[in-house]
């Protein structure tokens, strides 16, 4: 059957004589669309190149006066982005581990055992995912300056301003869209597996840890690329959960480049080049599982 | 599930479908210590989602009935019925511009920048040489933090250091002041956040549509379908899952617009924001728990709306 409509689609392909010319159309409307999407940042990239003092004289649409890498160098220096990393790296570590391994917990129950409540706790995981941020920031940023938590996890005895705090809500946030999607890709495994070990006499963790988590890895993969991504472009939970200014992440150190009377746009730009760096890299790297993950989350389900 | 049309549509998943193996579910005989397991596999995850997500969502709704400074403990707040929604809505200035500026930033969303998504999608969906190459480009925006997306708009738009004021000085133009003034700086701001939800609108898209059944598409070409017909009388209908996601995602990506505003001029000056206001009443000297609350309350009531057609379709899924 589907040899058949395959002829008819290649015998009306070679019918048409067009078809080459509007391919060729294509082909110049997506570049140039793609240059036009690329643009933001290539212009960006080539600012940081040139110095301020060339611009401000030249002007900013202009080519020629001198590009090197000074911008950078002032950028990691004076704007301390190396720190800013790190507190960065601090959050999203255990952020991403903690979530994936929650959500791969609540997932295995809820998509291997029947119970009365599965249906509602799928529906407050996944209607959870769905919350804008803003609407438990108020009670969230109360609970945070009331809860007390021991002087190892937090230097000032509670969960506000603290990594820990960040870390925390990150994962409970994150939990909501990671559990939904894990569930949904363990339903699609093969129950037999399951009864196989069932009958081989493997208890419920062995089968969890043993039986289902080595199958999920490619889903894993994909939740991690994405999961990182995301934590580490989050600008909102720091903003309002942490005060002090050294414990920032790199999203909102940006803001230290900016002088209080004084705004130079080439360091802006080195800035915005470096901190998206990393984002970019894990893209072009795992531009597989980036978009099978978020696809994962949204055909599904 | 009522068509088959949507395949799951994930390279990394198993072609497996669900329907496919019929579960027996809660066949297996649990020990005393499995059921344990299972509590706890189940309990923690659940606690700290419910904790910190949805405990804090009711809070929301409670303390929107009342007035607390923040100062004290939990007994210095007061019920005081719907006041903080009678303020709200006739006296506070900034109410009103946010509604209007979220309804506009969710109209530019659905109008401009999602059909241009589908449109790219649908191009893409060609499998032409070089779509990986097309594909990555316009996707890009997404992987940003929309903090530097802030930052990018400032190198374009600022008044003395823009690009685009830069173009517009060698025709002889005057310099605008595109962020500064609260007639032009959302507008402004959308062809940033539209850079960025276009490829989002993109890649769901692209994926509904590789799921699409290609017999369909053949059988409309054989009908002599052109290809805008078969898209709007063939695909865009199967599409209807999709569609629902897409339309979701809007309405919540829209709702949850913050970062872009904030980073630009902490959403003062024509960007107002519910979702600003929620923060501006709580950031600062005099924090005003309850009325922000009111504040996240409205956005809560606007996004149940679609968050009910999503878990609806969830819903559908899980008891078929």
């Amino acid at each position: 059957m589907t040899a058949t409509s395959q002829e008819i689609a290649t015998t009306a392909v070679k019918k048409k004589g067009g078809i080459r010319w509007s391919r060729v159309a294509l082909h110049f409307f997506l570049f140039t669309m793609a240059l036009v999407w690329l643009f933001p940042l290539l212009y960006a990239l080539y600012t940081s190149l040139r110095p301020y003092d060339d611009t401000s004289k030249l002007g900013y649409f202009s080519i020629g006066g001198a590009y090197n890498l000074d911008n950078y160098i002032k950028a990691f220096t004076d704007g301390h982005l190396p720190s800013y990393f790190l507190n960065t790296l601090i959050v999203v570590v255990p952020a991403v581990l903690l979530t994936l391994i929650l959500a791969s917990m609540a997932a295995f129950v809820l998509s291997r055992f029947s119970w009365r409540f599965n249906l509602l706790f799928l529906m407050l995981f996944t209607a959870g995912n769905l919350l804008p941020q803003q609407v438990i920031i108020t009670p969230l940023f109360r609970m945070f300056l009331l809860l007390p938590l021991p002087s190892f996890l937090s230097d000032n005895g509670l969960w506000y301003d603290q990594y820990f705090g960040v870390i925390a809500i990150h994962v409970a946030f994150q939990l909501g869209f990671c559990t939904f999607v894990l569930s949904n890709y363990m339903k699609t495994l093969p129950q037999e597996m399951v009864e196989a070990a069932v009958v081989d006499g493997a208890s419920v963790f062995q089968i969890y840890r043993r039986v289902i988590m080595p199958l999920v890895r490619p889903a894993f993969a994909a939740l991690v690329v994405l999961e990182t991504t995301w934590i580490y472009n989050d600008f909102f939970w720091a903003l309002l959960l942490m005060k002090s200014g050294d414990r920032m992440p790199i999203t909102s150190a940006l803001n230290n480049l900016k002088g209080n009377f004084f705004v130079d746009n080439n360091l802006i730009a080195a800035g915005a080049i470096i901190v998206a760096l990393p984002t970019m890299i894990v893209f072009f790297a795992a531009q597989k599982q980036f978009i099978s993950g978020l696809t994962l989350g949204s055909t599904k389900g | 599930m009522t068509s088959d049309v949507v395949e799951p549509a994930t390279p990394t998943a198993p072609a497996v479908g669900v329907a496919a193996v019929p579960k027996p579910k809660g066949r297996l005989r649990l020990s005393r210590g499995d059921k344990w397991v299972l509590a706890l596999l189940l309990g923690i995850p659940a606690f700290v989602h419910i904790f910190l997500v949805w405990v804090p969502t009711l809070a929301s709704v409670v303390l929107s009935f009342t007035s607390w400074n923040g100062i004290g403990g939990l007994d210095r707040i007061k019920f005081v019925g719907i006041d903080n929604y009678r303020v709200l809505v006739t006296t506070y200035p900034p109410f009103w511009p946010a509604i209007e500026h979220n309804l506009i930033w969710l109209g530019v969303f659905m109008l401009i920048a999602t059909p241009i998504g589908i449109f790219f999608a649908v191009l893409l969906d060609k499998e032409i040489r070089g779509t990986r190459f097309y594909q990555g480009a316009l996707y890009l925006p997404v992987v940003l933090s929309l903090a530097i997306i802030g930052f990018i708009a400032q190198l374009f738009l600022s008044t003395d250091q823009g690009l685009v004021n830069g173009v517009l000085a060698k025709v002889g133009v005057a310099p605008v002041d595109w962020l500064g003034n609260s007639s032009l700086n959302l507008w402004a701001v959308l062809v940033f956040a539209s850079w960025r939800q276009v490829g989002y609108v993109m890649i769901l898209y692209l994926a509904g549509l590789k799921g699409v059944d290609p017999t369909l598409r053949e059988a409309a070409k054989v009908d002599g379908a052109t290809e805008v017909q078969t898209f709007f009388r063939v695909i865009f209908p199967v599409m209807r899952p999709i569609n629902i996601v897409v339309l979701v995602i809007t309405v919540i990506e829209s709702l949850r617009a913050f970062d872009l505003a904030y980073i630009i001029n902490r959403g003062l000056n024509g960007l107002e924001l519910l979702s600003v206001l929620v923060t501006n009443n709580i950031i600062g000297e005099a924090s005003r728990i309850g009325f922000g609350s009111a504040i996240a309350v409205i956005l809560l009531v606007v996004a149940v709306g679609p968050i009910i057609v999503y878990l609806t379709r969830t819903l559908r899924e899980e008891t078929r």
